[in-house]
């Protein structure tokens, strides 16, 4: 279906700009309704899916502040917190209960409604129609109750956290049997049936997405747009797109069986388990690996769904910024492909130490390391794009500076965590918070401050102020380091996660200053967010008004647009593309943007 | 009170910032913003490698900080466990030459290519030398950690020395239970159904298995110094793991589905105090894998003694058997038949 068809079809909102160059300005019938709740229209929903994923990192953010107070001062009492959580901090003490709860509802939020959501919801969806040069998605309506699943699971998890027995406390990764059955944990009782809903309409929300991606860059691309003349940030999220949508279903599979096993008295993950308090469990013949390998046939793709989209936009962030082409592109390309298929075939690397067969141990350590190869050529293209360029360090480009020093910290540890001999001593230490924190966490939220540093411009017509810009950069990137660095040394104790209190324990009790530190910085940055997040807001309404249309000095189609696009994007013809999306500086030229005819004269590359 | 306080506080510094932001933009608008970005510029790109000296000053004093806190000071408590470190270190070396290099060079170029009016940027869209180049070299360097590793791994995953001794471990909410086999040498058979906790049969050994009446159950494992122990690793209700850092191992318990892992015990215990200097010293087993709300109190202690101190150590257990049923424990044969006699005549009486 072209574009034009689409429009007619699903939204006719957009049907006045499509007709014609004279009258865009003409104001077609729209309600506070179908603008601001209900809209169809991809940049209003990529916004959507933005300022939700900010609720949720807040909210997130502000749990790890809590839990962190725990690590931090376990002997210390806060009245306040009494306050806060009534009976989850008696005395002013975060019980066990609660610091699990939090640790949980943390990691699950995180990952899947910030990093997953946020991220790849919120660019996926404002860049891709932009980017490629179609009026919206190929299926607006399709687009828009992705994002109302996702708001029905926000609203559940959210509910979740006010259950009398609390919410799920079992780890973001759900392992059965802690999590098939309440006699195991109170958290595992309604509120982990609140968490699998949630989860289960998260996964469709993100399907429907992901569907409505894939469609759009395959079908929807605008005249001379040829798949490798995308800018990179589009192949990212193509891949990114694919991967979600055939590791989502597996995951929700798992999640079935864990509902039959809580509910329906079946045993596919339950065997010979005898709890206290209760005796014998009627279920034999299961296996509690099964959820293991269905969670990560995900949860591996997970990450790299996470990290994908960061890379794509950071590609792009520093060839603009640098003026001057990414450096191999066709490699970048293939190193996000070749991401995608290796993310398929490395989960079981979570699960060196479950008594998995060695033999087949062996092969996923030899197909993990052998991701650190794409993530390499990343990485060198990335350091050459910056090489003899004319740096402009605008807040994005120094979140995308951030990400790639993120990314080779967090990615070398990965070498070490691949590696089954090695794991068999770090498995589930402090050193695997250390590394995925870096490499998927907080890198992936460089990525995305990146983005919308860039593209702010783009989504509200004003700029984010600069000077708040660059303090949240480097508070944001000092305190990370700080952070997560030490805990390298604190994995290499031998520290276990998830620990409520160490101080009972001879072997990790010498720590205590240093997680009092971790959590005093951690507070700091958590603080500099907020502020972040008034500049944000702030500069919605009072920030500095864009008066030219590509104000980066941009090649690719979405600075082609109005300042402030209405739906439908282009007030007249969408633009031919002439070529790729990288020529900055070539024959003299600081750029030339896709929509300019090639030239006579111009120079072979 | 200092809670209102600490927020006015913050709430301060915030409004400050947010001035000085403000001010800075209106005067960026006074002063053309081309003048203003070319200042950022400048002072991002001091900033930039001002970060990479102080962050490796940063990395280096972390060391200097906490490199003895970790267990690399001292010699892994296992001779498995060595290996582990050998190859960690090879690790480090690898992993942190890239680091320091590629670090170097991301800041070094921000730093040294910042914007200047007068730069022409070199138009350098591909080379295929290099692409080749940086994949085929990481790749060999990967080779190389790939076969050390799975060389290790077979070896930690195979087969333990034919004389190696064989202990149970079994996880439960929150304490783990060891058996030892008793002089057979093999352990009775089990099953989840038998466990009755009040009658001292908390891993459901099936009693009519003979093998099972010299099984020795106990709270704490005893492992003897230069001899390989094998484990097996069960679990009684939800997921464990046994966390052995000081062997440098660690394995899954999970319900129903047993699990091994074997290592040779190093020093013992009295030997590690003085390693460490710590007269607290204790071989912990801590759990690691999230287990319930208990989970970090989920401890076990190993103790490593010589061979002698073992024996005298496992003669004065006594089996499970004859805990779960003292009439038929010898030395309390004559107490049981007084109180039988006892009973039976509270019974005639009756």
């Amino acid at each position: 279906m072209s574009n034009e068809a689409v429009l007619h079809a699903h939204s006719g909102v957009a049907t006045h700009e499509v007709h014609g160059d004279h009258h865009h300005e003409h104001h077609h019938h729209e309600t506070f309704i179908t603008k601001y709740v209900f809209s169809q229209d991809h940049k209003m929903i990529a916004k959507q899916f933005l300022i939700t994923g900010m609720v949720w990192a807040v909210i997130g953010g502000l749990m790890s502040v809590l839990f962190r107070l725990q690590l931090g001062y376990p002997e210390s009492t806060f009245p306040w917190l009494e306050d806060l959580l009534g009976k989850w901090a008696k005395g002013g003490r975060i019980t066990p209960e609660a610091y699990y709860a939090l640790v949980t509802t943390h990691g699950t939020v995180l990952v899947f409604f910030v990093l997953t959501a946020g991220l790849s919801g919120t660019f996926a969806n404002f860049l891709i129609p932009l980017q490629v040069g179609a009026r919206d998605m190929a299926s607006p309506f399709l687009n828009m109750l992705s994002y109302w699943f996702f708001f029905l699971a926000s609203v559940v998890m959210l509910s979740s956290i006010f259950v009398e027995t609390g919410p799920f406390s079992g780890g973001w990764t759900a392992y059965p049997p802690l999590s098939a059955l309440g006699a195991a944990s109170p958290g595992s009782k309604t509120g982990m049936d609140l968490w699998i809903i949630s989860m289960a309409l998260f996964v469709v929300s993100s399907l429907l997405g992901g569907l409505n991606y894939i469609a759009t860059i395959l079908n929807m691309r605008t005249k001379g747009m040829s798949m490798t003349r995308m800018p990179l940030t589009i192949w990212a999220l193509f891949f990114t797109a694919v991967l979600g949508v055939l590791s989502f279903p597996v995951l929700f599979s798992g999640f079935i069986l864990l509902i039959f096993d809580r509910n329906f008295g079946t045993s596919f993950y339950l065997s010979d388990i005898f709890i206290a308090g209760q005796g014998a469990l009627p279920n034999e013949g299961g296996s509690a690996i099964l959820y293991q390998h269905l969670f990560w046939f995900l949860g591996h793709p997970e990450v790299y769904i996470i990290l994908l989209p960061a890379m794509g936009m950071v590609s792009e962030i520093l060839s603009v910024n640098s003026r001057k082409p990414i450096f191999g592109y066709m490699a970048m390309v293939g190193s996000l492909f070749a991401i995608a298929i290796l993310a398929f075939l490395v989960w079981a690397h979570h699960m060196f130490v479950t008594g998995l067969n060695p033999f087949l141990g062996s092969i996923f350590v030899l197909l993990t390391l052998l991701i650190a190869v794409p993530s390499a050529i990343k990485v060198f293209n990335w350091l050459t794009t910056l090489w003899r360029g004319n740096i402009r360090f605008t807040p994005g480009m120094m979140f995308a500076i951030g990400f790639v020093s993120l990314f080779i910290s967090g990615g070398l540890t990965g070498i070490w965590l691949g590696n089954s001999a090695l794991d068999i001593h770090l498995h589930d230490t402090y050193f695997v918070i250390a590394h995925f924190h870096i490499v998927m966490g907080v890198a992936s939220m460089f990525g995305m401050f990146a983005g919308i540093y860039h593209w702010f411009p783009k989504m509200y017509g004003r700029y984010l102020n600069n000077t708040l810009g660059y303090v949240h950069f480097w508070v944001t990137m000092i305190g990370a380091y700080l952070i997560f660095w030490p805990m390298h040394y604190e994995g290499l104790a031998g520290m276990p996660r998830r620990y409520y209190d160490y101080s009972s324990w001879e072997s990790f009790k010498q720590f205590i200053e240093l997680n009092r530190f971790i959590s005093t910085v951690a507070m700091i940055v958590f603080a500099v967010q907020l502020l972040f997040l008034f500049n944000f807001f702030y500069s919605i309404f009072k920030g500095r008004k864009v008066k030219t249309q590509n104000p980066w000095g941009s090649n690719t189609l979405e600075w082609t647009t109005p300042i402030r696009p209405g739906h439908g994007n282009w007030p007249g013809e969408i633009p031919e593309v002439h070529r790729w999306a990288y020529d900055y500086g070539k024959d003299g030229k600081e750029f030339i943007p896709q929509t300019t005819p090639v030239g006579a004269d111009e120079s072979h590359h | 009170m200092t809670m209102f306080l600490t927020i006015a506080v913050i709430a301060l510094i915030f409004l400050v910032i947010f001035q000085i932001a403000k001010a800075s933009e209106y005067v960026s608008v006074l002063k053309g913003e081309d003048v203003s970005r070319r200042q950022n510029n400048k002072i991002n790109g001091f900033l930039m490698v001002t970060f990479l000296i102080g962050g490796l000053i940063g990395v280096w004093y972390c060391n200097k900080l906490y490199y003895g806190k970790t267990l690399l000071p001292y010699d892994s408590a296992s001779v498995e466990g060595a290996r582990v470190d050998s190859m960690l270190w090879i690790t480090l070396a690898v992993t942190g030459i890239v680091f320091v290099i590629t670090q170097a060079i991301l800041f070094g170029f921000a730093y040294k290519y910042q914007e200047q009016e007068n730069r022409k940027v070199f138009y350098f869209p591909h080379n295929n030398k290099l692409e080749v180049l940086w994949t085929a070299v990481p790749a060999v360097v990967l080779t190389v950690l790939v076969i050390f590793g799975l060389r290790n791994w077979f070896l930690f995953t195979g087969e333990p020395p034919k004389d190696a001794m064989v202990v149970e471990v079994t996880g439960k909410q929150f304490n783990w239970i060891f058996r030892y086999p008793g002089k057979d040498g093999s352990f009775g058979k089990k099953y989840f159904r038998n466990i009755d906790d009040a009658n001292s049969n908390s891993l459901g050994i099936l009693w009519d298995d003979k093998l099972s009446h010299d099984d020795v159950v106990t709270d704490k494992m005893v492992l003897v110094k230069g001899r390989p122990v094998k484990l097996i690793i069960g679990s009684r209700d939800v997921i464990h793991d046994v966390g052995l850092s000081h062997f440098r191992m660690k394995m899954d318990a999970v319900p129903g589905i047993p699990t091994t892992l074997w290592f040779t015990p190093k020093y013992t215990t009295k030997e590690m105090k003085e390693i460490t200097h710590n007269p607290d010293f204790v071989y912990e087993i801590s759990c690691d894998q999230m287990c319930g709300n208990s989970h970090y109190s989920m401890k076990g202690i190993i103790e490593v003694v010589d061979q002698e101190e073992y024996d005298v150590w496992m003669a004065k257990q006594k089996p499970q058997y004859l805990v779960a049923f003292p009439d038929k424990d010898p030395s309390n044969a004559k107490a049981a038949a007084d109180t039988a006699k006892a009973a039976a005549k509270t019974v005639a009486k009756l």
